[in-house]
């Protein structure tokens, strides 16, 4: 047996026996193998939690921290909601589609980063709050962008 | 008045995230304390302590632990709500990562009380560094042998607002999507597993210690006698110095946005504080004259919430602060429930045209008319949450709104601090690229 298939048992030893509730970290470890949840880590993370790949796929569509979808190396998510959006969260996102030549929503054409626009980081005290590849960088504004990208490993 | 630190207190001198200063400063002498007595005389000193529930219900935390079935044949499970994700709210966060000893030792006082050997805290998944903190914090008591025979296992979330909601999680964490269960039952009679289950705020499960270290009489004797004890307060938004405060309940608003916080910043005017996170009904500036706790908030149509302030100045208009609320609620909604899956679409839409101009009288009524449609016909509080702003807005500042329609557009026209922003549900989505993608 793989070892990602050796990594799920020993978070399934961790829940009650029968339970599914591996489901999330299991998801998690094979996004992390794969880059993101294409057909093949669904059907590897099913295979070795015992249930079927339609399970697995049901879960993955309800959560926003599984890609479903190739995503770049690296993610820059920032955050728009409601107290950002009243410190400006606005311009710091003009900033990073500027600095990276692409909208929201999308991967820059080496396949390296991915910009989004999310919900709440709950970081509002900080605003406007950015996380990159989930480390979160407070009080971004708009003349700290190219600092922030410039950090990145691999970034333009 | 000062800070009141109970709950972060020692943090900002010592490391409290190693379990040698922890207990350098008497921490984990409480669950010695609560082990000494019987889960009965822990359960009623936490009753007198009248710890309600931090995570926005504020239903006492003692009186819920007398609520598990400590008889059943069942484990008992105590599952801690770490999933903070209302809008405003970042103090869940500071606890994790400033004091986790305080809340692992919450959860060991809180196991004794229901006879549980089983505690799942699930934190979101966005919280990297937090969960990181955390889960070395809980090896580092487990190797120190203080668990006993209660085992900890910190669990994170993968994105998605509605697992804040008690059942929704315990769904999450039975590695389901997170879609609320209809209730009863009750979770204290049938929650994780179908077992009995307790669950709690992060907040108020660090609190615990604290109760024990001072007693529940004492204890009882700080905030207000309705809601006794400390809040670690979020501001955020239009202020000179947003930031956590504890603060003891009772503190009145005026005092922490205007002297703790600094008040409104770039000299601005004060146009709206939504008190409680973002789901709650927001208050003008004549309103603010209250004491920050769960009765006094309530007497005036609003919630004490996740005791997050949002902060909003003379330059937001409040068509585009509505929108950009419900586009929030309309992307967590879990889609259960139709009224609240089909209610906040439809509550975007009405929004858009009044922003946009090609609303008429009527679509304020029917903004209304939509959300009344919204409340009380769903499972869980999300439906709610994103109503109560949007009719405190649409009936507040109803003269913003009808000056949208009479002026077939905003009349801020284009200076509004939120124009032009946008939310993930607007971005388009990724057309599923290569044969592999299962969509």
């Amino acid at each position: 047996m793989s070892r990602f298939h050796d990594e799920v048992q020993a978070i399934r030893a961790r829940y009650p026996e029968g339970s599914r509730s591996a489901a999330l970290p299991a998801l998690r470890l094979a996004q992390e193998k794969h880059g993101w949840l294409s057909r093949q880590a669904i059907e590897e993370t099913a295979e070795a939690l015992d249930v079927t790949p339609a399970f697995c796929y049901s879960v993955a569509t309800f959560y926003d921290m599984l890609h479903l979808e190739p995503v770049g190396k690296h993610t820059i998510d920032v955050c728009t909601n409601l107290p950002c959006a009243l410190c400006g969260a606005q311009r710091v996102i003009e900033a990073f589609e500027s600095e990276l030549g692409i909208h929201a929503g999308e991967t820059t054409e080496d396949g390296e980063i991915t910009l989004r626009a999310v919900e709440c980081l709950g970081g509002c005290g900080y605003a406007t709050v950015v996380a990159v590849d989930d480390r979160y960088h407070h009080s971004v504004r708009a003349e700290t962008v190219p600092e922030i990208v410039g950090g990145i490993d691999g970034g333009t | 008045m000062a800070e009141h630190k109970v709950l972060l207190a020692g943090a900002d001198e010592h490391d409290l995230t190693q379990l040698a200063e922890y207990r350098a400063i008497g921490g984990y002498a409480g669950v010695a304390k609560a082990r000494a007595m019987t889960p009965d005389a822990l359960i009623a000193e936490l009753e007198k302590a009248v710890l309600r529930g931090r995570g926005g219900a504020g239903f006492p935390m003692g009186r819920k632990a007398s609520l598990i079935d400590r008889k059943s044949a069942k484990p008992k499970y105590l599952v801690v709500n770490a999933d903070e994700s209302e809008p405003g709210a970042f103090k869940d966060r500071e606890v994790m990562g400033k004091v986790p000893h305080r809340l692992i030792e919450g959860c060991l006082i809180a196991a004794h009380a229901i006879e549980s050997r089983d505690v799942f805290i699930y934190i979101r998944g966005e919280y990297l560094t937090e969960y990181e903190i955390l889960s070395g914090a809980v090896e580092e008591a487990r190797a120190a042998g203080i668990f006993g025979d209660v085992e900890i296992t910190v669990h994170r979330g993968a994105g998605a607002y509605i697992c804040g909601e008690e059942t929704a999680l315990l769904e999450s964490l039975e590695g389901k999507r997170g879609q609320p269960r209809p209730r009863p039952p009750f979770p204290p009679i049938q929650g994780l597993y179908y077992a009995p289950t307790q669950i709690n705020n992060v907040c108020t499960i660090a609190t615990v210690p604290v109760i024990l270290e001072m007693g529940a009489e004492e204890f009882a004797k700080t905030g207000v006698p309705s809601s006794p004890g400390t809040a670690i307060f979020s501001v955020s938004g239009n202020v000179a110095r947003p930031g956590n405060y504890e603060l003891e309940l009772g503190t009145p608003m005026r005092e922490l946005i205007f002297e703790h916080a600094g008040g409104i910043a770039d000299g601005r005017e004060l146009k709206a504080v939504i008190p409680g996170g973002s789901s709650v009904p927001a208050l003008t500036p004549d309103e603010i004259d209250v004491r920050l706790d769960y009765d006094s908030l309530g007497a005036i149509g609003t919630f004490f919430g996740a005791a997050s302030l949002i902060v909003v100045d003379d330059r937001c208009c409040m068509v585009q602060l509505a929108l950009r609320s419900t586009k929030f609620y309309m992307h967590e909604s879990c889609g259960k429930c139709t009224p609240c899956r089909v209610g906040t679409r439809w509550m975007v839409q009405i929004l858009e045209s009044i922003e946009n101009g090609t609303a008429t009288h009527a679509d304020l009524e029917l903004l209304d008319s939509v959300g009344d449609n919204i409340l009380g016909k769903v499972l869980c509080a999300l439906g709610e949450f994103a109503v109560y702003p949007v009719h405190s807005y649409l009936h507040k500042w109803r003269e913003e709104f009808v000056a949208h329609v009479e002026h077939g557009g905003c009349p801020f026209a284009g200076s509004s601090s939120l124009e032009g922003i946008f939310a993930p549900s607007d971005q388009h989505a990724h057309t599923p690229a290569g044969e592999e993608a299962l969509v």
